[in-house]
């Protein structure tokens, strides 16, 4: 039997299709009405105007109602603010694997770090551009590969 | 939360987005493109969570799309500068330039607000206003600093916007904050400081340039002729 947690934890964000929401950290609670078997979800976005929040909504609710929750509630909450912090080590990983530069550690000074080529590892890269193709991700180049890349910006 | 306040903070962003969007598929590099629908999106975002709350608030019944689609230009909040035209890249970037040298200090006040709803909100936008003002600021820069041509761009652009950035000055964030952000940004760029002189206002009590009206019947036009219509 899958929890309403597990069920809701194993849902893809649809921009970064190999990491689920959970391992994005923007699943912040998932709890059930024992009476009622309401389920309410809370969820919180990466970026304000990230265009995949009503994707996952419904994704979240397909998949609760898959597992026997047809009563399912998702909630958006803006506070604490998301962090890249919040991705897990094995999202890290899975967008490493996936060859997405996964963001640094954010600490209390802003430093800028190079970023390491997902594909050969050399330290050798350039920033093309701040903004990628989703708000969360920078374009990179490595100049040791020659291949460009996509970087989650820390944030 | 004042009704008023909260339309403030949500038409600048609202208007600024739109502006932003206009570029969409003519900028001047592909590159370019992306960043400016990436904040424009940003903008929008803000937008609706600031407009959401500012409608529950007013307890009126009135939705994000209402106060959007269904205000007219003397209802709208937005300081005078985000309605502005888009000119040349230059104009826009200083136009970013000052609008996030004032939304990063606000946003970053407004954090700590006791009301915790606009707190989240600010927390959230702030973040996003940081990567904004440093974008701009190095557009600034590199075009300040750059060739004969793109130098008198940017400079006439600094001067053309100049006079409408004290009506951001004119609340929470104080002139010498905003400048303290601003004038080493115009240094490292090779601009002058425009001199203060001509300080053109009204657009928080609703008195707008007649650019609002066109923005708005382009903005406005398929909801009030459909209204309710979904994609």
């Amino acid at each position: 039997m899958v929890s309403a947690r597990q069920a809701a934890a194993a849902v893809v964000d649809p921009e970064l299709r190999v990491v689920t929401i959970e391992e994005l950290g923007i699943l912040r609670d998932v709890s059930v009405d024992e009476g009622t078997g309401h389920v309410t979800v809370t969820i919180t976005p990466t970026y304000t105007g990230c265009p995949a929040m009503d994707v996952i909504r419904d994704d979240i609710r397909t998949a609760l109602a898959a597992v026997g929750h047809p009563d399912a509630e998702v909630r958006t909450v803006f506070g604490p603010p998301w962090t890249t912090d919040w991705i897990s080590e094995s999202g890290r990983a899975k967008l490493t694997a996936a060859h997405i530069a996964p963001p640094h550690r954010t600490g209390p000074v802003a430093l800028t770090l190079s970023v390491r080529c997902p594909r050969c590892g050399s330290p050798e890269t350039e920033q093309l551009s701040r903004f990628g193709s989703t708000a969360c991700k920078a374009l990179w180049r490595c100049r040791a590969c020659a291949e460009p890349f996509d970087h989650m910006k820390a944030l | 939360m004042n009704v008023d306040r909260l339309l403030e903070l949500g038409d600048d962003a609202l208007i600024a987005a739109q502006r932003l969007a206009e570029w969409h598929a003519s900028s001047p590099e592909m590159e370019e493109d992306v960043a400016l629908a990436n904040i424009a999106l940003d903008q929008l975002g803000a937008a609706r969570l600031l407009l959401t709350y500012a409608g529950e608030v007013e307890g009126r019944g009135r939705d994000e799309d209402a106060l959007a689609f269904l205000r007219d230009d003397r209802e709208f909040r937005n300081c005078l500068l985000v309605e502005l035209p888009n000119g040349d890249f230059a104009v826009t970037m200083a136009k970013l330039l000052f609008l996030s040298a004032y939304q990063l200090p606000l946003y970053t006040r407004l954090a700590s607000h006791e009301d915790q709803r606009l707190a989240a909100i600010a927390g959230k936008a702030r973040k996003e206003s940081a990567y904004h003002l440093d974008h701009s600021a190095q557009w600034t820069i590199r075009l300040g600093d750059g060739t004969e041509e793109s130098h008198r761009r940017m400079q006439d652009a600094v001067d053309e916007l100049w006079p409408y950035t004290h009506e951001l000055t004119a609340g929470e964030v104080s002139r010498a904050e905003w400048l303290s952000t601003v004038e080493p940004v115009l240094a490292e760029a090779t601009l002058t400081r425009p001199a203060d002189g001509w300080a053109p206002g009204g657009g928080r009590a609703g008195v707008h340039t007649e650019h609002l009206s066109y923005l708005l019947a382009e903005m406005q036009v398929l909801h009030r002729a459909h209204p309710g219509a979904r994609w």
